[in-house]
């Protein structure tokens, strides 16, 4: 019960100490704004592959999320502990009755609320706008996209964490993710693509490799569901689709950035409790 | 003070960061109603020990506070135990969340950190809203005091507690903790004796992480 209720503390001052902060409100506007730009410069009525409508502005919602939220969240996340270790603000919070492990879990779920709400909620007013506006809302889509959504962000926050957890400087960390979200941006399917091609290597192995990067999993559940047959990812969409159904595709990239974003986290828990905190 | 109740126990305590050995050995008994001057050159493992008995650092060795693992049951501890670090850390909450937030965890009344924060010449009320980051120096160790005081720990572990402080709250301080619960044990870490030794009854000095002095004053 003690330890609900630190963690409880934790997770409040987490979400208070970024709503204070700069960089939240620049990022809830930046998404916020995203979706105003998109209703006023007509995308609803732009048509891509057949998809017309708020589809067509939530598919470039997931595009714009893709390239912003993870690096965003890694960068904003992994200074959060070592941060605190550096500083010696650590040193004083954890002297109060703090598990290790109400400290970690509370800064890793303020982080989720904070970083997902405003991602959530633009996504969101785009369906309200939608319904007042007499614009066809895609339930299932909508549906879809925020559960992709806190996935994504999920795991990268799990990731983050373990980088905070292990880190011996701030610098080291920002360095560290910076390197892993560029290793995960070129192992996406246009570039597996062309290794594929060039290096004739054996496709399976290489669309196997493709499909164990969050990022890429992020990216083929998001499309699957406008572009059934996958035909924007080209060739490795037979490989794709060969071996799972759409069905079992969707519910692997939902379930699997969560897990991957429970191990890491769990590995960044384990960690700092059996360390040094200081 | 020999039949005194043990509430931390040290033995063979060993605390080695990569290859430098920071403390080797030690033990000793820490008893309630001791008020002990923790004295040594930097370096000499005083801030090391203070980790170790907060549960912050793994360590070779046993310590137990009171009866419990500094590392496992850390909650039950540091509910009582209040910490006076040497340098105030950048805390981005302000005051009044800092009120509420230790007042929660600690299970402690918000007013009696006011109190003694406006006894040692701090005024609450007037810096409710300002991130305690952005107080002065001696604004801040005088708010870290009260959240310490305020709680009525059984172990009261301080490092250097005066050295941000004007001379007029460093008395009114040191008035605080002679008045200080008898029956509690009270730790102060400090580069000098003639400090604080009107404050304690016990004198532990010290040098590369090895006790090499231990009396009553």
């Amino acid at each position: 019960m003690k330890s609900f209720e630190s963690l409880k503390e934790i997770i409040r001052s987490d979400i208070r100490q970024s709503l204070r902060s700069r960089w939240f409100w620049a990022y809830s506007t930046l998404f916020g704004g995203f979706v105003a730009i998109m209703f006023t410069s007509g995308i609803t009525e732009s048509q891509i592959i057949g998809f017309v409508g708020l589809s067509r502005l939530m598919v470039t919602f997931m595009q714009i999320s893709m390239a912003i939220l993870p690096i965003y969240v890694l960068i904003s996340t992994v200074r959060s502990v070592v941060g605190d270790r550096e500083n010696s603000v650590m040193e004083y919070i954890l002297s109060l009755p703090i598990s290790f492990s109400s400290y970690f879990w509370g800064k890793l779920i303020g982080r989720f609320l904070i970083i997902y709400t405003p991602v959530f909620i633009a996504l969101l007013g785009a369906v309200l706008w939608a319904l007042i506006t007499n614009i066809e809302v895609p339930w299932d889509l909508f549906i879809l996209y925020s559960v992709l959504l806190a996935s994504l962000v999920f795991f990268f926050l799990g990731l983050s964490m373990y980088i905070s957890a292990r880190a011996s400087s701030q610098d080291i960390a920002v360095s560290t993710a910076f390197i892993i979200w560029l290793f995960l941006v070129a192992f996406i399917d246009l570039i597996l693509i062309g290794i594929m091609l060039r290096m004739r290597g054996n496709p399976d192995l290489i669309i196997g490799l493709g499909m164990l990067n969050p990022l890429q999993v992020f990216r083929t559940g998001s499309l699957i569901l406008f572009d059934p047959k996958l035909t924007v990812m080209g060739t490795a969409s037979y490989y794709v689709l060969d071996t799972v159904s759409r069905g079992v595709f969707i519910a692997f990239s939902i379930i699997y950035p969560i897990i991957l974003g429970f191990l890491f986290a769990f590995l960044g828990n384990r960690y700092f409790n059996r360390n040094d905190v200081v | 003070m020999e039949d005194s109740e043990i509430l931390i126990t040290v033995d063979q305590l060993t605390k080695s960061f990569k290859k430098t050995t920071v403390i080797e050995n030690l033990s000793h008994r820490f008893k309630a109603g001791e008020r002990i001057a923790l004295v040594g050159q930097n370096g000499a493992g005083k801030t090391t020990l203070i980790r170790c008995i907060l549960g912050l650092y793994k360590y070779d060795g046993v310590i137990e506070v009171l009866g419990m693992n500094p590392r496992k049951d850390r909650e039950k501890i540091l509910q009582n135990i209040g910490f006076v670090p040497q340098i105030p850390p950048p805390i981005k909450m302000t005051v009044g969340e800092m009120l509420d937030f230790f007042g929660k965890l600690t299970n402690t009344d918000q007013q009696e950190f006011i109190d003694i924060s406006e006894n040692l010449g701090l005024d609450v009320k007037a810096n409710l809203h300002k991130p305690f980051m952005k107080l002065s120096g001696g604004m801040k160790q005088k708010l870290l005091v009260s959240f310490a005081l305020g709680r009525k720990p059984k172990i009261l572990l301080m490092d250097e507690p005066a050295a941000n402080l004007d001379p007029k709250a460093r008395t009114i301080l040191f008035d605080y903790l002679h008045k200080f619960n008898k029956n509690a044990l009270m730790i102060i870490s400090s580069h000098r004796i003639d400090e604080v030794e009107d404050l304690v009854n016990r004198l532990i000095e010290m040098d590369m992480g090895k006790i090499v002095i231990d009396k009553e004053v």
